[in-house]
């Protein structure tokens, strides 16, 4: 049973928190011959592969590292250009490193802002009355389990598409909410909640529901 | 109440048809709006999907549910995009998804030659098709409180 992450959202649609519980890492090293058998481009910021898949390296996987040196943008952490390595045959046979991009906080906080209008949207587009934004939302990877409350807050989680009891953990979460970011005197409503006590006690709670399922918290 | 209603669009985002059952509230917009809006938000979840997954994803997004119904999805390697709206009775539909495509549209819209692609549906034989199609599906009949 895995977690893969919690986020929790305010009224304004805001990412006030977010906790990475099981990071799964795909990297992918392989050794290259010229001319390389995958296509690749250059975009935001990022050597994307575009074409071709071969041993778990996909569609979508960015460059992470030439021969065990860290990519950064399109340069090496050496200072060399990573496409003029690429395109000389005399650096062949090549060690590349490949993965899936890592999420930055950034495109974190991005993402909670996206799912708010589809929140909105999927209640307006409702062939039923009065229907609620989205609860759940399952994908091939992983489920969304959304939980909204009165005020407005959303909290989400992401876990493996089987995991159960997840409404009672969004519920035990909300409790933690309120005990431990709400109660805090430091605390701003609205504001990304940095509070160490809540954060360790979802920690402990997320553990807690992994080894043994929600019914014994 | 069980099945709602039914929308198919092409790559482009042209809505190609919809059909409806037992819909009981309308969006208060016109049918192409809505169909917009419809692709628009699909559009957003599968970028959505694709990027909050922890893996890499075969078919990304399947379905979501909400309090009152569940919205199915379904997409062909060529881009055609199936949805169809349940009750929360019987989450997963995939399957009458699958087989409106396989049995309905490439029988009665690809294989008729008068049928132009990327436009909306006229023919009256994937009309009817489709509705018998829908009426036998045993979750047509299922009633829920």
């Amino acid at each position: 049973m895995v977690i893969y992450g919690v986020y929790i959202v305010s009224k304004s649609g805001g990412l006030i928190f977010n906790h990475d519980h099981n990071i799964v890492k795909t990297e992918h090293l392989k050794t290259f011959k010229y001319p390389l058998d995958l296509k690749l481009e250059f975009e935001n910021k990022k050597i994307v592969v575009n074409f071709g898949s071969k041993d778990g390296i996909q569609v979508g996987h960015v460059l992470l590292a030439v021969d065990k040196i860290p990519v950064s943008g399109r340069q090496l952490s050496d200072g060399r250009d990573v496409w003029e390595i690429l395109e000389d045959p005399k650096n062949f046979p090549l060690s590349l490193t490949f993965g899936r991009p890592k999420m930055t906080t950034n495109e974190k906080i991005f993402l909670a802002s996206m799912f708010y209008p589809l929140f909105a949207i999927a209640s307006q587009l409702s062939p039923e009355p009065r229907s609620s934004g989205i609860k759940v939302l399952e994908a091939d990877t992983f489920k969304l389990h959304c939980f909204q409350t009165l005020t407005g807050v959303k909290f989400i989680t992401i876990s493996e598409p089987h995991q159960t009891g997840m409404e009672p953990l969004l519920k035990k979460i909300y409790e933690l909410y309120a005990d431990y970011a709400l109660k805090n005197p430091f605390y701003s409503l609205e504001m990304p909640i940095r509070c160490e006590l809540f954060e360790s006690n979802l920690q402990n709670l997320l553990e807690q529901v992994e080894k043994t399922g929600i019914s014994n918290v | 109440m069980t099945i709602y209603n039914f929308y198919l669009f092409d790559k482009n985002g042209t809505l190609l048809y919809y059909a409806e059952w037992f819909r009981v509230k309308q969006s208060g917009m016109t049918r192409e709006e809505e169909g917009k809006l419809m692709y628009g938000m699909l559009f957003s979840l599968k970028t959505f999907v694709t990027r909050i997954s922890p893996m890499d994803v075969k078919e990304g997004f399947l379905y979501y549910k909400t309090s009152k119904y569940v919205l199915n999805y379904f997409e062909t390697p060529t881009g055609l995009k199936f949805v169809l709206n349940t009750d929360i009775v019987s989450p997963n539909n995939r399957d009458i998804l699958q087989q409106i495509y396989s049995q309905i549209y490439v029988e009665y819209v690809v294989k008729n030659p008068l049928c132009s692609m990327n436009e909306a549906i006229e023919s009256e034989l994937f009309k009817t098709k489709l509705d018998e199609f829908i009426k036998r599906t045993p979750i047509y009949s299922v009633r829920s409180v």
